[in-house]
C-alpha cells in the first residue's frame, strides 16, 4: 500500500486501489543489520542478487555483457544476511544498524 | 397497497429478502433460523427473485461465501442463529473490517452448552464488538421492517458496514402474527440499486481486497470502522424517516413506551418488551408511573438517547437475556455506563431472565418494578427472574 499519514485519506478496509503498489512498501524499516559490500573484494558474480529474498541488491549488465553489483536499496533490504552468507568471497559484511545512527 | 399477511417472523423476513432481491444469498439452515432459508429457497425455486442461492456445508463457509460475493460487488445476504453465528465468528469480523454491507438476520438462540435450541441473546452479545450494525426487533413486523431498513443503512457510502437484524428464536421466528407487507415496488425503490465502491469484478479498475495490514495501517482501518458506525448513528434518523414515508411506521433508536412522566423504567430488548408493555399498562392502572425503553438500535449504541430517556427517573431496571460470566450483564453494563453522566442518577438494578427460552411471564416482570418501588435495588447485585433458586 502507498504511504498514508492519516486514517482519513486512506482507502477503507485496506483496499489497494492501484496495482503494483508493493514497490512503494518500505520493508527497510525492519532491518537491524545492514549489509555493506567491499567493492574491492567483490567479483560481481551476482550470487547476492540472485539470493536476496527482496529486490534490495542493485546490479546492472555492462556494455561488455558482464554483470556488475552496484550496492543495496535500503528501502527494501530487511537485513536478513542471506547475501553475506552466499557471497563466495565474503565481500559483504553485516553491521548493526546502531552504528549508522547519528 | 400494502398487504396484511398472517405469517411467521421467519416468513416475514424471507418476504423482505424477496423484495430486496439480493444478488447472492449463501446460507446454512440452523434452528431456529431454518425457515428463513427454506422460505427464501422456495422464492428462488419459484423464480420470484433473481438471487443466486448458494447452499453451503457450514456457516463458516456461508460467511466466507458472502464475503467473497459482497467483495465481488454483489448485494449479498445470509441468515443464521447461535452456534451457526459462532461458527461464522472468524469471518464475521472480517466482513466488517472489509466494509462489506452484508445484511444478516439473526434468529437469536442460546449459545450452548448444555445443548439448547431456544431463544436468548447470548449469540447477539457474543458478536457485539465485531463491528456490525445490530438492530433488534420485538415482533415479526419489526423484523420485516428492520431487514429493509438495514439494507439501506448498511450500503450508504459513509457507512459501508454489515448489519444484523435480531429477532427472538421461536417466539418471533415461528409465531404467526399479522404482518403488513409493503408493495414490491415500494421496497425496490426504497433500497435502490446497490453500487459497490470497490467491486472486484470491475476489471478496468483492478484492486486488491483483504491485504496484509500489520502494524502499518490496521489501527487506522479500525478507526475508519469506528467512523462507519458513527456515520450509521448519524444516518439512522434519516433512514428511519424515509422508511416512515413508505410504511407509515415510525422507528427510532429507542422505542419509548409510556415514558413521558415515567418514574420506574424497565429496559429490555426484543420480544419480552411486549410482555413488559403489558405489565407497564397494569402498573399504570394502579397509578404507578411505569415506563419502558426498548432499544431498536444496539450498535451503534444510542448512549445519548439512553441518557436523556433515563436521567432524572426514580429507578431503572435493566433486563438481559444472557449473562456475561464474571462481569455485569451486557445491556446492563452499557446502560450503567450511559448513566455515568446523568445529572440525577436513578437507582439501577440488573435482572437476567429467559435464558435458553425460559418463559417470561407478566408476574415475573412485575418483580423488578416491585423491588424498584420498594427501593430495594442494588446496582452491584445481579438478580434472576424465573430461576429455580
Ligand atoms: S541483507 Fe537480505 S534483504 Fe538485504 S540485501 Fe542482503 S539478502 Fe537482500
Ligand atoms: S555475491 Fe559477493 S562477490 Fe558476488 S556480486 Fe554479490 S557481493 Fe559481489
Amino acid at each position: 500500500m502507498p504511504k498514508y499519514d492519516s486514517w482519513k485519506e486512506m482507502p477503507i478496509a485496506g483496499v489497494i486501489d492501484k496495482p503494483a503498489t508493493a514497490r512503494e512498501y518500505n520493508t527497510g524499516t525492519w532491518r537491524i543489520m545492514r549489509p555493506i559490500v567491499n567493492k574491492d573484494a567483490c567479483i560481481n558474480c551476482m550470487q547476492c542478487w540472485l539470493y536476496c529474498p527482496d529486490m534490495a541488491i542493485e546490479g546492472k549488465v555492462k556494455e561488455d555483457g558482464k554483470t556488475e553489483m552496484i550496492g543495496f536499496d535500503y528501502n527494501y533490504c530487511k537485513g536478513c544476511g542471506t547475501c553475506a552468507k552466499v557471497c563466495p568471497v565474503n565481500a559483504i559484511e553485516m553491521k548493526p544498524e546502531t552504528e549508522f545512527l547519528k | 397497497m400494502p398487504t396484511k399477511l398472517a405469517i411467521t417472523g421467519a416468513a416475514a423476513v424471507a418476504h423482505a429478502m424477496r423484495q430486496i432481491n439480493p444478488d447472492v444469498v449463501a446460507a446454512y439452515p440452523i434452528t431456529p433460523q431454518t425457515p428463513i432459508v427454506e422460505y427464501f429457497a422456495q422464492f428462488v425455486a419459484d423464480g420470484a427473485v433473481d438471487t443466486v442461492m448458494v447452499p453451503v456445508e457450514s456457516e463458516h463457509s456461508a460467511m466466507s461465501a458472502v464475503v467473497g460475493s459482497a467483495a465481488a460487488g454483489a448485494r449479498t445476504m445470509t441468515a443464521t442463529a447461535a452456534n451457526g453465528l459462532a461458527l461464522m465468528f472468524e469471518i464475521v469480523y472480517i466482513a466488517a473490517s472489509m466494509r462489506l454491507p452484508i445484511v444478516m438476520p439473526i434468529v437469536n438462540r442460546a449459545l450452548s452448552g448444555p445443548i439448547n435450541i431456544h431463544g436468548d441473546h447470548s449469540d447477539a452479545y457474543a458478536v457485539r464488538d465485531a463491528g456490525w450494525i445490530q438492530l433488534f426487533a420485538e415482533n415479526s413486523q419489526e423484523a420485516y421492517d428492520m431487514t429493509i431498513i438495514a439494507t439501506k443503512l448498511a450500503e450508504r457510502e459513509e457507512v459501508l458496514t454489515p448489519a444484523m437484524i435480531n429477532l427472538d428464536g421461536f417466539i418471533t421466528s415461528h409465531g404467526v402474527e399479522g404482518v403488513e407487507i409493503l408493495d414490491d415496488e415500494a421496497v425496490k425503490n426504497f433500497v435502490g440499486l446497490w453500487e459497490p465502491k470497490y467491486p472486484l469484478l470491475d476489471i478496468d479498475n483492478p484492486i486488491t481486497h483483504g491485504p496484509l495490514d500489520l502494524f502499518d495501517y490496521y489501527f487506522e482501518h479500525h478507526r475508519q470502522q469506528q467512523e462507519g458506525l458513527k456515520n450509521a448513528y448519524k444516518a439512522l434518523p434519516e433512514v428511519f424517516a424515509e422508511y416512515e414515508k413508505i410504511s407509515g411506521r415510525k422507528y427510532d433508536f429507542l422505542d419509548l413506551y409510556r415514558m413521558d412522566d415515567a418514574e420506574y423504567v424497565m429496559v429490555v430488548l426484543n420480544s419480552a418488551a411486549s410482555t413488559a408493555k403489558y405489565v407497564v399498562d397494569e402498573l399504570r392502572e394502579k397509578g404507578i408511573k411505569a415506563g419502558l425503553v426498548k432499544p431498536w438500535v444496539f450498535t451503534p449504541f444510542p448512549k445519548k438517547e439512553i441518557l436523556s430517556a433515563l436521567d432524572g427517573r426514580k429507578a431503572v431496571v435493566v433486563l438481559d437475556r444472557a449473562m456475561s460470566f464474571g462481569k455485569e450483564a451486557p445491556l446492563y453494563s452499557l446502560i450503567k455506563s450511559a448513566l455515568y453522566e446523568a445529572k440525577e442518577k436513578p437507582m439501577i438494578g440488573s435482572y437476567v431472565y429467559g435464558l435458553g427460552g425460559r418463559d417470561v411471564t407478566p408476574s415475573m416482570l412485575h418483580i423488578p418494578f416491585e423491588e424498584a418501588i420498594k427501593g430495594e435495588l442494588d446496582p452491584n447485585d445481579e438478580r434472576y427472574l424465573g430461576l429455580k433458586e
